[in-house]
Order: structure tokens, then C-alpha cells, then sequence
């Protein structure tokens, strides 16, 4: 089964996300900041993680930065999601290693099929 | 006391004053040589041995006349902010050293006239130095009770001057440029005027007090002494028109006497010591002149009859009594003031002897092919020599001529011949019309007169005191009378002589000034000096000169006088003020008078414009041509002063735009940043409502309970929205005045109440203790209450929301004091940084740090609070408190103890 790991401190938006995805037969991980999605990841291997942006104490770049340190780590896909659309955000989520870049508001229908996609 | 004893005082004391020199000169640039007060006692200069011993045998002999003297300077020093303040600036700039520079160089830089005032000047002065010896020498044997000798070789004075000779020869000659400041004379010369002071007051004290019972005693003894009243009064018309020209001539030398020229504006180095000395200078004359009278009448009552000198009274009062201490004192005082006269006026006398007469007329030829340390060593040399003999010439002179006259009379005659150059010298920083033939003419017309009506008469009345010159006047002819010149018979001789003597100068001065213009030169130097405000800066731009000249040719003459390395300096400072480039090869007319400058100082302004014009070729120009330039260079001054006001005033408003046009561009900023962390906050809702619908929307199957969870969330967050953008639009309408405040007496107390009642919910589901402890009194204030209770609604949630987690405690007081009413919301959750203490009242204010989510609800509580309490002139606050957590405070106007009504 795929693994997802979903990183919001939204509650209302993990809730869509994680019935949808579990919906379309993801095992569903949630942290609702940096620091919890570090933590889980110690124990998981997820084969996707979505990441929000703004989060409070270690936000959705630095947790991206982590990530990438642990070879362990490396192949997972990652997916941002943010209400920041300028240019200049969108391409530093890119080259910090993101394999997409999701602006917030996003169709979760859609969202699945992007997360499908870049796991085969 | 003995000789040997008194030589031995006087050498400790030259010594002394040695030492102070010496000590001066090497803190030439501490505050303690560099202030008003040394400037202000070193003008008492003017008080000198005729002061200290010869105003009391005038005030014993003949009564009030003595007054004059210091009642003209007095009349005159309020005058000083303009006229000498004037003086001051035009020496400073054009770097005068001398009375004879200050005259010759208004006039066309003319040597005749340079070396005419260095002769009046040397012709006034001398028989004064001799009068100072002659004090030295006297009271030197009344202190000793030895006969003064007649054989000049086996006086011991002759030594004492010997020796006062070389001391003033060493140290006035240190520097070679006559026009820098030598402060340890002057510091020296400050301290002799205030020993000076001081002893005449000790002896006037001693004198007043303990020989006598106080200065009515002495009136009363006195007045019974013949001649009392008539010496006492002023007299008639005819005593108050001597009184007047006695005045007018004291009024002159305070200007003119070349010490006085010397410690008031040579040595002058900041115009404002000018504003102590106007008030200093007069009250010293004051009290020098307190006790003359009472010693003066002093020594009538207990010499009466015994024909002894009257100048010499304050030495022979404590004699009498054989008060030793007090005799040599007095000696002492009286030689401070003669020895600081002599070596100012000789150092004067002889920077004029050299840079107007020796160095212009025939010396200069040697100076010409020598090296700089050669021609330096020259000129100082050549100063010192002249210190030396003029002091060796008037001791010979008091020898010779003037032993038996009074100490006045001899002053006063030094005071009619320097009053000779008074038309020249104030017409020149007056009248631009003053012509340099009408100056020497005037000069010498009045100097002859003066020669005729005091100097033969006195040189005369030496060996024949009825002379028939005098009493029948030459040949006969009684309308030459030199006493009664035309007749004029109701003056003394000293007001005569002044009278006829500046009659002529000055109409001569007069007429011929008006009769023949002047040349471009002196119509040149009449502009800069008249007009020297307008110059000040830029005096160099007001030289007129036309011709050929190399930079080169005069830089050579520059480095004979100055050497390598002051050249090099004084030549860089002048292209950096013009902005002349420094491989500019031609000199123009400021470079030749900024030469000119340089030189002057060293070698006078005659001879520094003989030098320059002998390495530059100059061609004539009209005298309209000279004053069509003045005309333009006064414009361009003008023009330069308006565009340089212009061009300040313009940076000034340039600066300001550049503010304002930073402010613009910072809210340009804040406002994206505002307007992005809006839309950030706008769409984390929408996209919550977004899933949630796109799911209800999509899927059939979903669960009953799912599906009112997910419209449950629409709901929520569509509140969410609705909140934000109900603050967003409450913080505009604060930010641009629009929202209204209406303030009403309201219970602070009920207020907080009501607050807390619609969070009782939120704070039972948290477990939160809240401690309120309403004050024991009613407390209230004048509020809009729907606003405030937003203020505390706020403040509560965020203590609500950052209360510790496991034992959450809010504490709320309110206090009131004499000027505010304050509510202190207190949390003990985590404390905050303290630089963000200000900056969690700005909008979103974690929108700084881009990337980290704000834990407060909208970010924009805390500035809406903020509005809210500055709409009602109060103040809110975060800080942390013991013993951990944040308190919030607002306070609010207290209008109970400041209300009337």
C-alpha cells in the first residue's frame, strides 16, 4: 500500500486531505508542524509527503531541507502546498527539491492523481 | 633696603615672569593662555608706570585731571563690537602685524606712508619707554634711599635697564612672522596686570584704611589744605574744553598706541574675547583709579611742605611708616606696569622699524638671493637689535632730556604724536574717498605742529624754563606763540597742541582727499577695508590686478621667506579654496595678494609688495576699470552668497523628498506585505471550504456523519472569513481616521465582566483558572465600551490561547492612578522576545519571518487594540513578569481626577 505523509497545521484542510487520500487507498501519516512531520519520518518511509508552507516553529522549507539531509529519506516524492503563489516562492520550494508545487486553493481530485503520477 | 637686596627681588621676579612666558608659549593652545580674560588684562597694557605713580602726583599737584585719561577709553570701548571688531577682521585677513601696516596698506600698500607712521610711531613712543625707565629708575632709589648717580656708568638702574633690554629682545623675537600670536607675552603681560592691580590696591587700602580712618577722614584732613577747592573742580568752559581734548586723545591712543594696536588686535584670536574685554577693560580702569585721590591727598597731609616728587608718593607713604613689605610691593606693582609697556611697545616698535623702514628701504636688497633659514635668521636678528637699542636709546633719552619732567606730561606728549595718525587711521575703515596723499600729508602737517607747539617748547624748557621762544614766540611774532598759536591763549599746552595739530591733519586729510582721487591700488584696499564684512571669506576675489605672472617665479619668493615645507602647505590650502588646479602655470590677482599675504607677515606689507611685483610684470589699469571689477567681484560675491543660500536650501528640500519619497516606498512595502499575508489569510479558509465541497461534492457514498462534518467545516471557516475581513475593514477604517470613538463614563470593572462572560466557554474547555479581583472601589472611565470590550476580547483570547497548557492561570487587575486607569491582563504561558515587544502590534506582524504561520488567530487583534486605545489617548504595552508569563497592559486617560465638571 502507498504511504502518504500529510504536513499541515490546518485542521480542517488535513481532514479533507486525509479522507480523500485514504479514500484512494493511501496509508495516511499526519503532523501538523515540521518538527511532528521529522518525527514520524524517523519511523516511516512514506512513499509521498505533502508539505504546507506556513507553519508555525519549523516551517515547510526548512522541514524540506531535513529531509533531503537523510539519504534514507532521499527518493521520497514531495509535493508543497501553499497560499503563496509568487514566482519567486514557487521556484525556491522547486529547487529546494520539491517535485511539485501545489498553490493553495487546489482540487484534492486532482491533488491524488498529481501524488499518483509522481509515485509511478 | 639695600641694593643688592632689591636687585635680588627683581631678578626673582623677572624670573618669575620668565617662567610664565616660558609656560605660556608652550600651552599656546590650552584654554588657560586662550581665553577673554587674558585678552582682557593684557589690554590693561595701558595702564602703565604713569598710571601707577604719575596719576597720584597729578591727582596731589593738580587736581581731577588725571580722569581724562581713562574717561576716554571708556567713552570709546562701547563702540568696540563695531570698530574694533572691524579692525580685528581687516588685520586678520590682510595678516597686519603693525599700526604702520594696518595705515600703509589701506593706502595703497604705500612704504612712504608704512615707514612715515613707523617714525611718528618711534618719535611718540620712545620718550614714553624713557618715562618708564625713569619710573624704574627713581622709585628704584627712593626703595634703596640711594642718590641716583650722575655718572650714567655707576647707576645701578642703568644695569636693571641693561638687563630689561635683553630680556625683551629674547622674547619678543621668537617667532619671525610679526603677525602669529605670541601667547606667552601676553599671558605674561596679563599676569603683570593683575600684580599690577592687586599691589595698587593693597597700598590704596593701606593707605585709606589703616593710615587713615577711610577716605572721609582724608577728605576732611585734606580740605583744610591750600589749593583744595580749586584742584578739585572742573572748573570753567575753558578747563572743560582741556578735559575734552584730554579725552579725545586718550580716546585715540586706546586705538592707536602700537602696544595697544599689538594686545587688542595682532594678539586678538577670537572676536568674541572682545565682548569680555568691553566690560572688564573699564571696570579694571575703574578700580585702578579708586584709590589714586586718597593717596594722592594722603600724601599732601603728611608731606606737606617738604617738596617731595608726588609721583613717588605711594613708595614714600609706606616708607614713612617703614613698612618694608609694603614699599617693595608697590616698587614691585610699578614695575610690572613699566617693564610690561617697555617690552610690548618695543616688540610693536621694532616689527615696524624692520618691516616698514629697514626691510622696504635698502635691507631688502640682501634679503633677496639667501636661503629661507638665512633670511629668517636675518629678520629676527635684525628685530632683536632693534629691541635692544630702542630700549638703550630711551634710557639715554631720560638720561639726557626728560629727568625732571612729571611722568604725565611726558605721556601726554606721547599721546599728541600718535594722535597724529587718528584722520588716516579711522578714515580708513570709513571712508573710501581717503586718499594716500592726503594721509601723508595730514600726518605730517600735524606731526610739525605737534614738533613746534610741544616737542621744541619741552626740549627747551629742559635747559631754559623762560624762554623767549616760548613767552614772546619767534622772532617776536606773538601769533606764532607755540603755547598760543594764532592767538588761540585759553588752552594749556597739551589740549593746544592737540587742538592745532589735528586741526591741520585732518583738514588737510579732509580737502585733499576730496580735491585728488586716489589710485586704483588704494581705491582697491579702500574697498576691502570699508566693505570687509562682504570680503571676509574671500578677500583674495576683492584684489584688483592685471598683468603677467608665473606661479613658479613667485613660489620661489615664498620659499626664501617660508621655506619647503609651509610654501608646499600654504599653496595647497589656497588651490583647495579656489579650486585651482595644481599644475596651473599663470597666477591671477588672488594668488598674488594670497603671496602678498603670506610674506607680510614676515617682512611687512610694503616689502612683501615690493618682493611679488619684483617677479611679476603688472599693467596700469584706469581707476574706472578698478572700481568696474570691485562693482562686478561685489556682484559675484553677492551672486556666490545667493546661490550658495540657494543651493543649501535646495539640498534641504532635496533631502526631505528623499524621506519622504523612503517613507512612500517603505508603506509602498507594507502595503504589498499587508496586501500578501491578506491574501495568504484569505485563502487558507477558501481552500479548507474548497475540499471540503469538492468532497461533498464528489462523493456519493460519504457517510452521514462525515458529510456534516465536512459542511461543519464549511461553516467554520467560512465565519473565518468573514472575521478576517470584518478586522481588516475595522483596521482600515482606524488607520485612515474614519472610524468615530464615542467615549462614555463607563464601569471598567462591569466591562472586563462582560468580556470574560462570552469566553467562559472557551476558558471551561481549557481548565483555565482566571483570577479577577475587581478593586474595592468603582472604578471608571471614560470609554467607548463596544471598542474596549474588542481590546480585552482580544487580549483574553491571546492570554487564553498562550496560557501554560497544563495549568493555564489568568490573572486580570485593574489600578488606578492619579493620571490613568490600567487593566493588566496576565498569562503564564511562554514569555516573549523582548525586541518583538513593539512589533506584535503591527499587522501580521510574524509576516516578517515569511515562511512561519502566526500563532494568533488573524494577526490583526493586537493592532486593531493598539488603534482602538490610541483613538482614546491611552497606551498599550507588552512586557514579561515575574515570576514568568506576559502581562498586556492598557491604560486609559483618568478623566475622575482630571475632570472639572
Amino acid at each position: 500500500m502507498k504511504k502518504i505523509l500529510i504536513v499541515d497545521d490546518e485542521p480542517n484542510i488535513v481532514m479533507a486531505l486525509e479522507y480523500t487520500f485514504k479514500k484512494n487507498n493511501f496509508e495516511v501519516f499526519i503532523a501538523r508542524d515540521g518538527q511532528e512531520a521529522l518525527d514520524i519520518l524517523k519511523k516511516q518511509l512514506p512513499d509521498i509527503i505533502i508539505l504546507d508552507v506556513m507553519m508555525p516553529m519549523v516551517d515547510g522549507f526548512a522541514t524540506l531541507e531535513q529531509i533531503k539531509k537523510e539519504e534514507r529519506l532521499r527518493h521520497c516524492k514531495v509535493i508543497f502546498l501553499s497560499a503563496k503563489n509568487k514566482e519567486k516562492d514557487i521556484e525556491k520550494g522547486l529547487s529546494l527539491g520539491a517535485d511539485l508545487y501545489v498553490i493553495k486553493p487546489f482540487s484534492v481530485k486532482k491533488l491524488v492523481e498529481q501524488a499518483n503520477e509522481l509515485i509511478q | 633696603m639695600s641694593s643688592i637686596g632689591l636687585l635680588l627681588i627683581l631678578g626673582i621676579y623677572l624670573s618669575l615672569l620668565f617662567y610664565t612666558a616660558y609656560w605660556a608659549e608652550k600651552r599656546s593652545h590650552s584654554k588657560w593662555t586662550n581665553n577673554a580674560y587674558i585678552y582682557s588684562f593684557s589690554l590693561a597694557v595701558y595702564c602703565t608706570a604713569w598710571t601707577f605713580f604719575g596719576s597720584i602726583g597729578v591727582a596731589a599737584d593738580s587736581g581731577l585731571s588725571y580722569i581724562p585719561i581713562y574717561l576716554g577709553p571708556v567713552f570709546i570701548i562701547p563702540t568696540w563690537m563695531i570698530l574694533l571688531r572691524k579692525i580685528v577682521r581687516i588685520s586678520r585677513v590682510n595678516k597686519i602685524s603693525s599700526i604702520a601696516d594696518f595705515i600703509s596698506l589701506r593706502y595703497g600698500n604705500s612704504r612712504f606712508l608704512g615707514a612715515l607712521v613707523t617714525v611718528i610711531c618711534v618719535f611718540g613712543i620712545l620718550p614714553y619707554i624713557s618715562l618708564q625707565l625713569k619710573s624704574i629708575s627713581e622709585t628704584f632709589h627712593i626703595v634703596t634711599k640711594t642718590p641716583s648717580s650722575s655718572n650714567t656708568f655707576t647707576d645701578t638702574t642703568t644695569y636693571v635697564c641693561l638687563a630689561l633690554a635683553l630680556f625683551a629682545s629674547y622674547y619678543g623675537t621668537r617667532y619671525v612672522d610679526a603677525s602669529e600670536k605670541r601667547r606667552g607675552i601676553v599671558t605674561a603681560v596679563a599676569m603683570e596686570s593683575i600684580l599690577k592691580l592687586v599691589f595698587f590696591l593693597i597700598i590704596g587700602i593701606y593707605v585709606t584704611y589703616f593710615v587713615y580712618d577711610g577716605f572721609g577722614d582724608i577728605y576732611n584732613k585734606a580740605a583744610i589744605l591750600e589749593n583744595f577747592d580749586k584742584k578739585n573742580s572742573i572748573g570753567d568752559v575753558t578747563n572743560g574744553i582741556n578735559w575734552f581734548f584730554l579725552c579725545l586723545v586718550s580716546m585715540f591712543a586706546i586705538f592707536l598706541l602700537p602696544r595697544q594696536f599689538h594686545t587688542a588686535i595682532v594678539e586678538n584670536n577670537k572676536e568674541a574675547h572682545i565682548k569680555t574685554a568691553m566690560w572688564l577693560f573699564p571696570l579694571y580702569l575703574l578700580l585702578f583709579n579708586i584709590f589714586v585721590f586718597p593717596i594722592a591727598w594722603g600724601g599732601n597731609i603728611l608731606f606737606q611742605g617738604k617738596g617731595l616728587n608726588s609721583d613717588t608718593y605711594s613708595l614714600l607713604i609706606p616708607q614713612f611708616f617703614n613698612n618694608n613689605f609694603l614699599t617693595v610691593l608697590v616698587f614691585l606693582g610699578g614695575f610690572s606696569a613699566a617693564i610690561s609697556m617697555i617690552i610690548v611697545s618695543s616688540i610693536s616698535l621694532s616689527t615696524m622699524l624692520t618691516n616698514n623702514l629697514l626691510i622696504p628701504y635698502g635691507f631688502i636688497g640682501s634679503l633677496q638671493n639667501v636661503s629661507q633659514e638665512k633670511n629668517s635668521k636675518r629678520i629676527v636678528r635684525s628685530r632683536k637689535i632693534g629691541i635692544f637699542s630702542l630700549i638703550i636709546i630711551a634710557y639715554a633719552i631720560y638720561r639726557i632730556f626728560i629727568l625732571d619732567y612729571s611722568l604725565v606730561s611726558i605721556g601726554l606728549v606721547s599721546f599728541v604724536v600718535i594722535a597724529q595718525l587718528a584722520p588716516a587711521f579711522f578714515g580708513a575703515l570709513f571712508w573710501k574717498r581717503g586718499s594716500n596723499k592726503a594721509a601723508v600729508v595730514g600726518i605730517i602737517l600735524g606731526f610739525v605742529v605737534c614738533i613746534y607747539t610741544l616737542l621744541i617748547p619741552y626740549a627747551i624748557g629742559i635747559t631754559r624754563y623762560t624762554s623767549q621762544f616760548i613767552q614772546e614766540g619767534p622772532w617776536g611774532i606773538e601769533v606764532l606763540k607755540p603755547f598760543q598759536l594764532f592767538g588761540l591763549d585759553y588752552l594749556e599746552p597739551i589740549p593746544h597742541a592737540v587742538f592745532w595739530s589735528l586741526f591741520f591733519n585732518l583738514m588737510s586729510y579732509l580737502s585733499i582727499s576730496v580735491s585728488f582721487k586716489g589710485n586704483y591700488r588704494e581705491r582697491n584696499y579702500a574697498e576691502m577695508f570699508v566693505d570687509i564684512d562682504t570680503y571676509i571669506t574671500n578677500h583674495e576675489d576683492a584684489f584688483v590686478w592685471k598683468g603677467t605672472a608665473y606661479i613658479a617665479d613667485i613660489k620661489n619668493v615664498l620659499l626664501r621667506f617660508l621655506g619647503e615645507e609651509r610654501t608646499k602647505r600654504a599653496l595647497s590650502l589656497f588651490n583647495l579654496k579656489y579650486n585651482i588646479d595644481k599644475n596651473a602655470t599663470m597666477a591671477d590677482a588672488r594668488f598674488i595678494k594670497f603671496a602678498e599675504n603670506l610674506l607680510t607677515g614676515h617682512i611687512g606689507t610694503a616689502s612683501a609688495k615690493i618682493l611679488i611685483s619684483s617677479v611679476v610684470k603688472e599693467d596700469k589699469i584706469s581707476l574706472i576699470e578698478v572700481l568696474h571689477i570691485l562693482e562686478e567681484s561685489k556682484e559675484n560675491i553677492l551672486v556666490n552668497k545667493k546661490l550658495t543660500e540657494t543651493s543649501n536650501e535646495l539640498k534641504k528640500i532635496s533631502t526631505q523628498l528623499k524621506n519622504a519619497n523612503q517613507e512612500l516606498v517603505n508603506k509602498d512595502l507594507q502595503k504589498d506585505e499587508f496586501l500578501d499575508t491578506v491574501t495568504h489569510e484569505l485563502r487558507t479558509p477558501i481552500t479548507a471550504i474548497r475540499a471540503a465541497s469538492e468532497i461533498l461534492h464528489d462523493d456519493d457514498e460519504l457517510p452521514e456523519e462525515l458529510r456534516k462534518k465536512f459542511l461543519q467545516n464549511i461553516i467554520s471557516e467560512s465565519d473565518r472569513l468573514n472575521r478576517l475581513i470584518d478586522k481588516i475593514l475595522d483596521l482600515e477604517k482606524f488607520e485612515t481616521g474614519k472610524q468615530k470613538i464615542y467615549l462614555s463614563k463607563n464601569n471598567i470593572s462591569k466591562t472586563v465582566e462582560k468580556t470574560l462572560d462570552s469566553l467562559k466557554q472557551l476558558i471551561k474547555n481549557k481548565n483555565i483558572i482566571v483570577e479577577f479581583t475587581e478593586a474595592s472601589k468603582e472604578i471608571k472611565a471614560f470609554y467607548d465600551e463596544e471598542r474596549i470590550i474588542q481590546v480585552i476580547h482580544n487580549l483574553l483570547s491571546n492570554a487564553i490561547k498562550f496560557c501554560s497548557k497544563t495549568e493555564g492561570k489568568i490573572t486580570i487587575k485593574i489600578i488606578e492612578n492619579k493620571d490613568v486607569v490600567e487593566v493588566r491582563i496576565h498569562n503564564n504561558g511562554k514569555e516573549i522576545n523582548e525586541e518583538d515587544f513593539e512589533v506584535i502590534f503591527d499587522k501580521f506582524y510574524q509576516s516578517r519571518n515569511q515562511n512561519v504561520k502566526k500563532p494568533i488567530g488573524s494577526g490583526l487583534g493586537l493592532a486593531i487594540s493598539k488603534q482602538i486605545i490610541e483613538h482614546h489617548k491611552g497606551k498599550i504595552w507588552a512586557e514579561n513578569t515575574e515570576p514568568g508569563g506576559v502581562t498586556f497592559t492598557f491604560a486609559l486617560p483618568n478623566y475622575n481626577t482630571n475632570e472639572t465638571n
